[in-house]
């Protein structure tokens, strides 16, 4: 089939921006949506032109390099699938697909659709772990877990970091990856000792880094490859309440 | 070149116990005098780089991703071996070590094997209190699957995402350490080259692949997290951005490499769909345990799969290997796939695959008992072809996937060159021919979390290093040259892109040093590697410049140092006349196809040294002992 | 109280306390709408209802200031959001596509700009009679059937109403969220609640202006 491109190409990250259209021909329902990018830009190399920037690596859906806005949705039309993971097939011929880097003041651009997603792991420097130095841990059967929660734990730490929830949020808010991790630990026993702080400390950083509030729209949910619940913004929001009430600091 | 291996004397058990308390220490006050490089930030990459924080010494750690977190150990789904023997079905730091060496076909370290599975134990207690949710039974205690054709259940796991939960977990722990400031990360930074002062690895050089900006950073010590070169290929199941250039480069400054002709082959992957293919995805090992791996008797089968009768069906592992049947191991399973396949009998439109058929289980069980037990893993495979597993046999085929060999390193872990060392799949340390399922994870964090902190105390303590900047002469020579290279990269302006050499080399090593080897074939390729090396310093383009972000560059970067690995790696699997492991030579197998070794000539670790870009490579071995398990031919019939 | 600063700073506190403030103002509008319905009873049943309500000063002013308090956190909590939220996402995407944001929440922002502008012109309409012709500080059921005599006046006071349904069906959905009630036990009934809550308020709030548009009573 053959589709027709439009491309955000941004030199550097002060340099303006702006869509540049090209043609996307022969292109095979079987191929990803980042092989059919691979085929676009081995042409442009051919005409010794500069190839589209974007991140990517594992391709399997789960280290969260790629990212791309896919016709104003992150990671694409398909839910509950990362954008290395989308296929052509999805595509009909003649298509136009408009392709944009994740926007968020926290998110600042790179070159073309790489953005800094560091503010993410800031946030988790503050509090985003367990506090527990090599060679100090009990037996690991020590302390038994109802296999319900260590399945709630699991849902949210399968959160892979794309940053796709902060691209949808219309707002550019960080509260479904804070979330999820402050679920993900939080609900272990292991985290508890921790939680309080970790509200107060993450939430705290999020601010920081410019990433905005939560106005309850539910994109980010919809947009993230992993489907993490949105009941983990509400557990965030109770361990946040409940550790500006008790906390001493 | 002198090898030794400095494996402490006495009994097995005790080796690894002695041995730290021999060690010398280094005192909390000096610690943080110690600046220590780790390059990588993957499971072992990050656990060592934290857990050297924790410990007090200052630690500069790089990455060439936006986030430590991004490390291909996140791709890991099936699980991590550790023998707790909490199922009670007898298992023990003993059989896992037994097990680890048989099923490195011999070709490993005892004394490293059994030290690995002793400290498996710790890693499942410290990412169980890091907070790796792992699998649970309804009791709250952890579950246990067996995996690999073990005989015992000894792999934890967290769904079908393990490696990105222990890899969360070491992350989490490392970026503890950057807040409190004994690390400092440097994410989007390439390591280009290992500086060496004095006989000494004292740091080492970056590109800045934002910037393009070139650094050099100073250490007492330099530790090699960086993964493994499945890339050769291609094709593979690896991460489009895995590459060989860390290891080369210090391969070149004087580290010996190890084995590097010990590459293994998945399975169970999906095949090949066209010539736009830029990576392979493996289905998880799991699989085989319900699904029946057929092609179709006659060669050149149009029908579909349904329609062929079950008379006409060969279920080839089944026949080949009735104890095992589909469960064979992953060298075993692979070869027998591409051995129908070259007859003519693969299936999909390329003919490069088999089928895994779930029709019987799923008969038998139903498919709501399928869908519980493989449910994600259908899901993917359904997302990638298109094609529902539950009405129509899977389709896949064999892929590159892990590398055993690596540089070379001592018990100690530490590579020929002194300060510098090598933890994880870069190393060539504890899997010999042949790695077992589940046991990735668990060397990387073995070495990362509970070796590599006290071994290279020891180094500190004992080579006291001295004080050295990155104003000594050294790291100007390593930048110069960098930079010359880069220059040469971007100027040669040719006709061919990066990537179309990478898939011709790619080709080359399937080929004739994939999953069976000949001398015929891998004379060939040692005559094809050094011409496409020349085809690509001459034809290829490089668009855009140094200053920038520029992944052509990278890539381009990481292929010329691809272009030279694989030659060693083609020499390396000439050398050795035997079959072993992953490790095939179509000359020597036993009368009913199968992998002979040859213990008598090639029980030893094939070492290798670089002598200069015109001399050839000097092999040096390092003899192997089995006092433990006896030296025996696999069998899975 | 330098808890109280950090919490009133923070993205999530404010959005606590709009939930809490929000709830405060759901419990006055059921109650204002229950004492409205008094009007269909007799014009003396919603006058000694009103007479009632202004029996001490005291409760009268200590509600009154109470609501106003409400509002302005609500408000001045709604306003540095905003101001947060479009900063924090500076450019826009050229192709734009909501994939679960209902209408409700996004009309909530400007809907909420709207109501307040309502309110005031509505407390000065019938609450200080600023804007009423023919106002009395006693007989409220006169002021209501002489204003509702207009199509005009029934016209925006039903306007205002609908932006109040699509506020409180967002408002009173996400209280739950913001408040962290996050059991799957409380899904379903939270959207009920929200529903109800959206369309009873509005829809009987409406039926005393219609009633006597209508000649229903008056």
């Amino acid at each position: 089939m053959n589709l027709t491109l439009h491309v955000w190409r941004q030199a550097g990250p002060s340099e303006a921006g702006r869509l540049v259209t090209y043609d996307a021909p022969d292109v095979s329902p079987e191929m990803s949506f980042l092989e059919m990018l691979d085929v676009v830009n081995e042409r442009l190399i051919e005409r010794g032109q500069e190839p589209i920037a974007f991140d990517h690596d594992c391709r399997e859906g789960i280290c969260g390099s790629c990212s791309l806005v896919i016709n104003g949705v992150p990671h694409g039309p398909r839910r509950g699938t990362a954008t290395c993971q989308l296929h052509m097939r999805t595509f009909s011929d003649g298509d136009h697909i408009w392709i944009e880097p994740f926007r968020a003041r926290a998110f600042p651009i790179v070159r073309d659709l790489i953005v800094d997603r560091s503010a993410f792991d800031r946030i988790i420097q503050t509090g985003g772990f367990i506090g527990v130095s090599t060679g100090s841990a009990p037996d690991a059967n020590a302390i038994p877990i109802p296999k319900a929660v260590a399945d709630r734990s699991m849902d949210a730490a399968a959160c892979i970091g794309c940053g796709a929830c902060v691209a949808a949020c219309p707002n550019a808010s960080a509260m479904l990856f804070t979330a999820a991790k402050i679920s993900h630990l939080g609900l272990l026993p292991q985290g508890r000792p921790e939680r309080t702080k970790r509200a107060l400390a993450m939430v705290q950083r999020m601010d920081l880094e410019h990433f905005g509030g939560c106005t309850n729209y539910g994109e980010c949910h919809t947009a993230c490859p992993k489907e993490i619940p949105l009941e983990t913004i509400a557990l965030l929001n109770r361990d946040y309440l409940k550790a500006s009430l008790v906390s001493r600091d | 070149m002198e090898l030794n291996a400095n494996i402490p004397s006495g009994p097995i058990e005790k080796a690894w116990e002695t041995h730290r308390f021999e060690m010398k220490l280094v005192s909390p006050a000096n610690k943080r005098r110690y600046t220590i490089i780790v390059v990588g930030s993957g499971l072992a990459g990050a656990s060592a780089a934290a857990t050297l924080g924790e410990l007090g010494y200052n630690v500069l750690c790089f990455t060439y991703h936006d986030s430590p977190r991004r490390a291909h150990s996140i791709a890991a789904q099936g699980g991590i071996n550790a023998a707790k023997n909490y199922q009670n079905d007898g298992d023990s730091v003993y059989r896992l070590f037994y097990d680890t060496v048989k099923g490195g076909d011999f070709r490993s370290r005892e004394a490293n094997v059994h030290r690995l599975a002793e400290i498996s134990l710790n890693i499942i207690d410290q990412c169980v209190a890091q907070g790796v949710p792992f699998a649970r039974e309804y009791g709250g205690l952890l579950d246990n699957r067996s995996f690999g054709g073990a005989q015992v259940s000894r792999t934890f796991y967290a769904r079908g995402q393990t490696g990105q939960q222990l890899l969360l977990g070491a992350y989490q722990a490392l970026e503890r350490q950057i807040a409190a400031g004994s690390v400092q990360m440097f994410t989007r930074s390439e390591m280009l080259d290992v500086v060496v002062v004095d006989g000494q690895a004292r740091g080492i050089v970056t590109r800045d692949l934002v910037t393009g900006e070139v650094h050099s950073y100073a250490a007492d010590a330099v530790v090699l997290g960086t993964g493994g070169y499945s890339n050769v290929f291609y094709l593979s199941t690896n991460a489009k951005a895995c590459n060989v250039t860390a290891i080369w480069r210090a391969y070149k400054r004087g580290a010996a490499m190890a084995n590097p002709c010990f590459t293994q082959i998945h399975p169970t992957c999906i095949p090949v769909a066209g010539d736009y293919q830029s990576k392979l995805t493996l289905m998880s090992e799991s699989l085989r345990n319900d699904g029946r791996v057929w092609v179709p008797k006659a060669k050149d089968e149009t029908r579909r799969a349904r329609d062929i009768p079950e008379a006409e069906r060969d279920y080839f592992l089944e026949r080949k290997y009735p104890s095992f049947g589909n469960l064979a191991p992953r060298d075993i399973a692979s070869r027998s796939a591409k051995e129908v396949c070259d007859e003519g009998r693969g299936v999909g439109d390329t003919g490069q695959g088999v089928y895994l058929d779930f029709a019987d289980a799923i008969g038998r069980l139903g498919e709501d008992t399928i869908r519980e037990r493989y449910g994600n893993l259908f899901e993917i495979y359904e997302r990638i072809t298109d094609e529902n597993p539950y009405q129509v046999p899977m389709r896949i085929y064999p892929a590159p996937h892990y590398t055993m060999g690596g540089l070379w390193v001592d018990y100690n872990l530490m590579s020929t060159i002194p300060g510098l060392h090598v933890i994880g799949e870069a190393n060539f340390s504890d899997h010999g021919a042949n790695r077992l399922g589940a046991s990735a994870l668990m060397q990387g964090l073995a070495d990362g979390y509970f070796v590599l902190p006290y071994t290279i105390g020891h180094y500190l303590a004992t080579a006291k290093p001295g004080p050295v900047d990155t104003s000594h002469a050294a790291f100007g020579e390593v930048e110069q040259e960098i930079a010359h290279r880069t220059r040469r990269l971007l100027e040669i302006r040719g006709k061919r892109t990066v990537d179309s050499i990478h898939q011709e080399l790619g080709r080359i090593m399937w080929n004739h040093c994939g999953m069976s080897r000949t001398a015929a074939g891998l004379s060939q390729a040692l005559e094809r590697i050094p011409a496409l090396r020349d085809e690509f310093w001459q034809n290829v383009t490089v668009p855009g410049g140094n200053e920038q972000l520029n992944q052509s560059l990278e890539k381009a970067g990481r292929l010329a140092d691809f272009l030279e690995f694989a030659e060693l790696m083609c020499r390396d699997a000439l050398d050795r006349s035997e079959s072993c492991g992953g490790h095939f030579r179509e000359e020597h197998q036993t009368s009913d196809g199968e992998a002979l070794r040859d213990d008598e000539h090639y029980a030893h670790v094939s070492v290798w040294e670089y002598r200069g870009p015109e001399a050839a490579p000097v092999l040096h071995s390092e003899p192997l002992t089995f006092d433990h398990v006896a030296l025996a031919q696999r069998s899975y019939k | 109280m330098k808890w109280l600063l950090r919490f009133y700073r923070s993205s999530v506190g404010k959005k606590i306390l709009m939930a809490v403030t929000g709830l405060v103002w759901v419990v006055f509008v059921i109650e204002h709408m229950a004492g409205n319905l008094l009007a269909l009873k007799s014009p003396e049943a919603i006058n000694r209802y009103a007479a009632f309500l202004k029996t001490s000063d005291e409760v009268l002013w200590t509600f009154r200031i109470g609501l106003f308090v409400a509002l302005v956190v609500h408000v001045d909590s709604m306003v540095k959001l905003t101001a947060l939220n479009w900063t924090s996402r500076p450019a826009r995407y050229a192709k734009v596509s909501y994939q679960a944001a209902s209408p409700a929440a996004r009309t909530m922002r400007w809907g909420g700009v709207f109501l307040l502008l309502w309110l005031v012109y509505h407390i000065l309409h019938f609450t200080t009679g600023h804007l009423h012709p023919d106002f009395s500080h006693t007989d409220v059921f006169n002021n209501v059937s002489v204003a509702f005599q207009s199509g005009g006046k029934v016209a925006s006071y039903a306007a205002a109403m609908v932006a109040l349904a699509f506020h409180l069906y967002h408002g009173v959905w996400s209280m739950f969220q913001t408040a962290g009630a996050n059991h799957p036990h409380v899904e379903k009934p939270r959207r009920w609640l929200a529903t109800a809550i959206a369309i009873l308020i509005p829809v009987g709030f409406l039926t005393v202006p219609f009633a006597i548009f209508f000649g229903i009573i008056g």
